[in-house]
């Protein structure tokens, strides 16, 4: 910074009349082979970039990101699960030792510890020296650390069928279908498949019944029987209200294609 | 007449002395993976701000359709999700985007940790980094919710359980975060949002530039 008589401003500012040259720095006196940032670094840093941006964009494009059903806090089947890196902690709560009586060594002491010294490692690890096998203690505990992370989260994630989870999930576009209460067929559905299949069978604890693809038969005997995950005897009643639910459901199909 | 615009700018307000602050640095040779392959590890932290420019510029995209009311948020997000011209690529890389971010973060962090480069005088930018990992959790844990779907209800209304379970303040805790003591719903969605959009990207802005401001000051860690 110059100071004192002579200095020119522009104007009445501070700012100095005089130029700077706008070079970067020679950097051939620096040790090794130092080079500038601007601009030699950044365009190879440029060109790490986009390689990172292609790979990046390809796993957006093979993978469209997952939308599930619309909440409904009424469903009480439901398995909440959080993101996949806060699996180890909510695995951490499913240990005797940090649930129940002991839930504040879950919530509070084990990831406060845990976090407090990460943020904190500068003033624990204090000695002068940088290579991890000058520091054992430090690197040890972050290997402990690492370790227990990635085992809770492998052990939260290897018992949930993510396929399974996706697909009964799935999101239902809004069914432009009109339901017709009047259908003699209708009173039974709603008595006996009403609760797991929904009001306008677009399905809640069961699949939707709309766009299935069974012959009256088939669905007959589902209806009796179950079907996969549904129990037999879902329907108890006379052949012939048999018959009208079976009429109902596939009237409602005719009318959604 | 480049060179005229520079100047007549330059008088002005001064500008080459800024520019010279924020692009005259020079690169050492052990951090360079030109010289030495190796050191690619170094890259980590550049491409974790990368990832939060992605997830800034998506993010504001997102918000030209999202509705953060309980009616209406699944809706916008599927209607982003399939109908609108690009919509499902910009929402996946917002979640793509989320994912990667903190696996960067995470390689960024175990660099820095087992190369002992937050040790004196790089112990305030370290404890900064780490509050940047914690909004950056934050960040997830809030952007969760907004789809509205299944999974982000139940997963915050556990997470918002949990918070309940921290001894003396944990209902307020709890109603700071879902604005009622009970019920997961209206008031948690824009709370959320908010926190989102707002509290959180304000806080992230303000410890990145700390974050950058001193490793220009220091400079990058020596070789080991």
């Amino acid at each position: 910074m110059h100071k004192g008589k002579g200095m020119k401003f522009v104007g009445d500012s501070r700012i100095s009349a005089e130029r700077k040259p706008n070079t970067s720095k020679d950097y051939s006196e620096y040790p090794g082979r130092t080079e500038a940032f601007w601009p030699n670094f950044l365009l190879k840093e440029w060109l790490a970039g986009s390689v990172f941006l292609v790979g990046f964009l390809s796993l957006t494009l093979a993978h469209p990101s997952p939308l599930e059903k619309m909440a409904d806090p009424t469903d009480a089947a439901y398995i909440p699960l959080p993101d996949w890196y806060f699996l180890f902690l909510y695995e951490l709560l499913k240990y005797e030792f940090a649930s129940g009586t002991y839930i504040i060594m879950g919530i509070l002491v084990l990831p406060g510890l845990a976090f407090g010294a990460l943020l904190l490692a500068p003033f624990l690890d204090k000695g002068p020296g940088r290579r991890p096998h000058q520091r054992p203690v430090a690197v040890a505990m972050m290997l402990l650390a690492l370790t227990s992370v990635i085992w809770l989260t492998y052990e939260s994630a290897a018992n949930v069928n993510w396929e399974q989870r996706a697909e009964a999930n799935k999101p239902v576009p809004a069914s432009n279908v009109e339901i017709d209460t009047e259908h003699p067929g209708y009173a039974i559905y709603e008595n006996s498949c009403l609760s797991c299949h929904g009001g306008e069978l677009e399905g809640t604890a069961g699949p939707s019944l709309v766009g299935i693809d069974y012959t009256p038969e088939e669905l007959a005997t589902i209806a009796t029987d179950g079907i996969g995950s549904m129990p037999p005897d879902q329907f108890t009643g006379s052949d012939e209200e048999l018959d009208q639910l079976v009429e109902f459901i596939i009237s409602v199909n005719e009318e959604a294609k | 007449m480049l060179q005229k615009i520079y100047d007549w700018i330059d008088d002005r307000i001064d500008v080459t002395p800024i520019w010279r602050d924020i692009a005259d640095h020079e690169v050492p040779e052990h951090v360079n993976p030109a010289h030495h392959f190796s050191a690619f590890v170094y890259c980590f932290g550049g491409l974790t701000f990368f990832v939060v420019v992605i997830q800034i510029l998506s993010g504001m995209f997102l918000t030209m359709y999202y509705v953060p009311d309980i009616e209406n948020a699944w809706k916008s997000v599927y209607y982003l999700q399939t109908e609108v011209a690009h919509g499902q690529i910009v929402r996946g890389m917002h979640h793509w985007g989320a994912s990667v971010v903190i696996v960067m973060l995470l390689l960024h962090t175990l660099r820095v940790f087992f190369q002992g480069a937050y040790k004196k005088p790089r112990e305030l930018n370290w404890m900064v980094g780490v509050l940047l990992f914690f909004v950056m959790l934050g960040l997830g844990f809030t952007g969760y919710l907004l789809p509205w779907d299944n999974k982000a209800y139940f997963a915050t209304q556990v997470g918002l359980e949990i918070a309940e379970q921290v001894p003396f303040i944990g209902t307020q805790l709890k109603t700071l975060l879902a604005g009622d003591p009970s019920i997961v719903g209206a008031q948690t969605l824009t709370r959320f949002f908010a926190i989102h959009v707002f509290f959180l990207p304000a806080a992230l802005f303000g410890l990145l530039a700390a974050h950058f401001i001193l490793i220009r000051r220091q400079g990058i860690s020596g070789p080991l």
